[in-house]
């Protein structure tokens, strides 16, 4: 059997989180046809489609709450509305497309996978990253990229005070003004590489921005190190 | 944790339905705080000069019927009560400040919850669903509300510890968060004639924009200076008289969701708790910025 399947539809005025996402886990592939989901009437709930764990198409028509599709694996996830805290917080692989604005810690501790967010996303955007490419059409709140460790943050507007403060090997890549940037974050020079990589991640988020445009940031390593250079004084 | 929510009701005709508006808002972030809850209503002034006193006492059998016609009696003029659970708004012809006066010096068994011409305070231990239903909040009419869930984390869990807090003549505050300077800050207070009923950090917060008010600032300028002297934690939401304003602290941990349409604007802590105003659907929604003051009203506060 080939070709896309029926979506099903699941309304959360009637049904609750925990029912949503058993049935979401609980939807076996049908000859091969990831599932489709419509869910409908989100009303602001937390860990909506959270843990799914195989491929599938979920459209969540509304605003969600708290961590919706946190800890996705392999799921398309597209929510038609803004996000609570943590959307997609430690997804590990798929994709998480939020058509509104995002809240704070947007792909907080995320391995892996496509984050979207189509407007704005607040403050701590990307905190703690550790892998997953993160491509925000709108503007980043203050301390984004916190701590990020590896992957990818595209900004296409602008970016909060103190961008990418205490980051490792994460790359971020912003097009307009910087608040300010963290503690051991510098701008960085931007390659012919870089550009085909960020036009690469602009092209599979489906923004259209020049990749050329961007500048790019990183960690000058300083904090790697404890540097001895006064231990004398002690 | 804690749950904060707010309702301005823009357009006269939702004024008989605010607190049945309100009351699921509530309801809604009871998990963010099941140790209390409280709603202040912004509702029938007192006529001009007049003011109105919502006091409490734990005593179910409190004879409030004897307190009306002791006040009537200072005051040569009839007095309207309102009981509610464990709590009563008295609305008489004396001046706020004198009728204050009277039940501190007459009625020292009472707490005056707050104090003004249009406010009414009624907050209580227990399940934010039970507070609902114990007072009738569903019944309440008015023009805007400010509600909180409360899950304690700086002092004790009590009928006077609840939020929000009112300090000053129609002025009241519920906040979500922990102030970390709020000794200090209550000394200073005190020293400048603020009074403070409990230990608790928000009342610190209450009473530092009734200082200001008094010194002659606007709603926006007391708030702001407020950014600048207040350390800790904060999403504050503030009513006045004819004013509802809403303010995040910098590093903005503490949620916030602001939402608007042509007949109310709603604040809450989360979206879930606006999804089921009329119209919320169509309304236009985004989350305030950190450090900035957004006021509806109360230009004159």
């Amino acid at each position: 059997m080939s070709g896309a399947r029926a979506p099903v539809e699941f309304d959360l005025a009637v049904g609750d989180t925990r029912s949503l996402n058993r049935s979401l886990h609980d939807a076996a592939p049908d000859g091969g046809a990831p599932p489709r989901w419509r869910i409908r009437n989100p009303g602001g709930r937390h860990a909506l489609c959270v843990g799914m764990d195989a491929e599938a198409a979920l459209e969540v028509f509304g605003h969600v709450g708290y961590y919706c599709g946190g800890m996705n694996q392999a799921a398309h996830i597209v929510i038609h509305g803004n996000a609570g805290p943590g959307v997609a917080e430690n997804m590990m692989s798929g994709s998480v497309r939020v058509k509104g604005d995002a809240s704070q810690s947007a792909g907080a501790s995320g391995r892996g996978g496509l984050l979207v967010i189509e407007g704005n996303a607040s403050a701590r955007c990307g905190i703690s990253m550790k892998g997953i490419d993160i491509v925000v059409a709108g503007s980043v709140g203050h301390m984004s990229a916190f701590m990020a460790q590896a992957g990818h943050l595209v900004v296409c507007g602008d970016a909060g005070a103190d961008l990418g403060d205490s980051i490792y090997e994460a790359v971020l890549f912003v097009r307009g003004s910087v608040g300010s940037l963290g503690a051991d974050c510098i701008e960085k020079e931007m390659t012919d590489g870089h550009v085909e990589r960020l036009g690469g991640l602009l092209a599979a988020a489906g923004v259209e921005a020049d990749a050329r445009s961007f500048r790019r940031y990183g960690s000058a390593r300083r904090l790697y190190h404890f540097h001895v250079d006064r231990a004398d004084e002690y | 944790m804690c749950g904060i929510v707010g309702l301005y009701a823009k357009n006269p005709e939702l004024r008989p339905r605010l607190g049945e508006l309100v009351s699921p808002m509530l309801v809604e972030l009871g998990d963010r705080g099941p140790d209390s809850a409280g709603i202040a209503f912004y509702r029938r002034p007192a006529e001009r000069g007049g003011s109105k006193i919502t006091s409490h006492h734990e005593d179910p059998g409190y004879d409030w019927a004897a307190l009306r016609t002791a006040l009537a009696a200072e005051c040569g003029s009839d007095v309207g009560l309102e009981v509610r659970a464990s709590h009563a708004t008295l609305t008489c012809g004396l001046p706020p400040e004198r009728a204050e006066r009277w039940f501190a010096g007459q009625h020292p068994e009472l707490r005056v919850m707050s104090a003004g011409d249009t406010i009414e305070l009624y907050k209580e231990k227990g399940l934010p669903e039970e507070v609902v239903s114990r007072f009738g909040f569903r019944e309440i009419d008015g023009t805007h509300a400010l509600g909180h869930t409360r899950m304690a984390t700086e002092s004790a869990v009590t009928t006077e510890h609840s939020h929000p807090f009112s300090t000053g003549l129609d002025l009241c505050l519920v906040h979500n968060g922990s102030l970390s300077n709020h000794n200090r800050l209550r000394r200073e207070l005190r020293r400048r004639g603020v009074a403070f009923q409990t230990d608790n950090d928000t009342e610190v917060a209450a009473g530092y924009l009734t200082w200001r008010l008094r010194e002659g600032d606007a709603l926006d300028e007391a708030l702001e200076a407020a950014n600048d002297d207040l350390d800790g934690f904060y999403t504050f939401a503030v009513a006045t008289r004819d004013g509802f304003a809403v303010l995040r602290d910098p590093i903005a941990c503490k949620p916030a969701v602001l939402a608007e349409t042509e007949d109310w604007v709603a604040m809450a802590s989360e979206f879930r708790a606006i999804a089921p105003l009329p119209g919320a659907d169509r309304a236009e929604i985004w989350e305030p910025a950190p450090g900035r003051v957004y006021r509806w009203g109360g230009a004159s506060s």
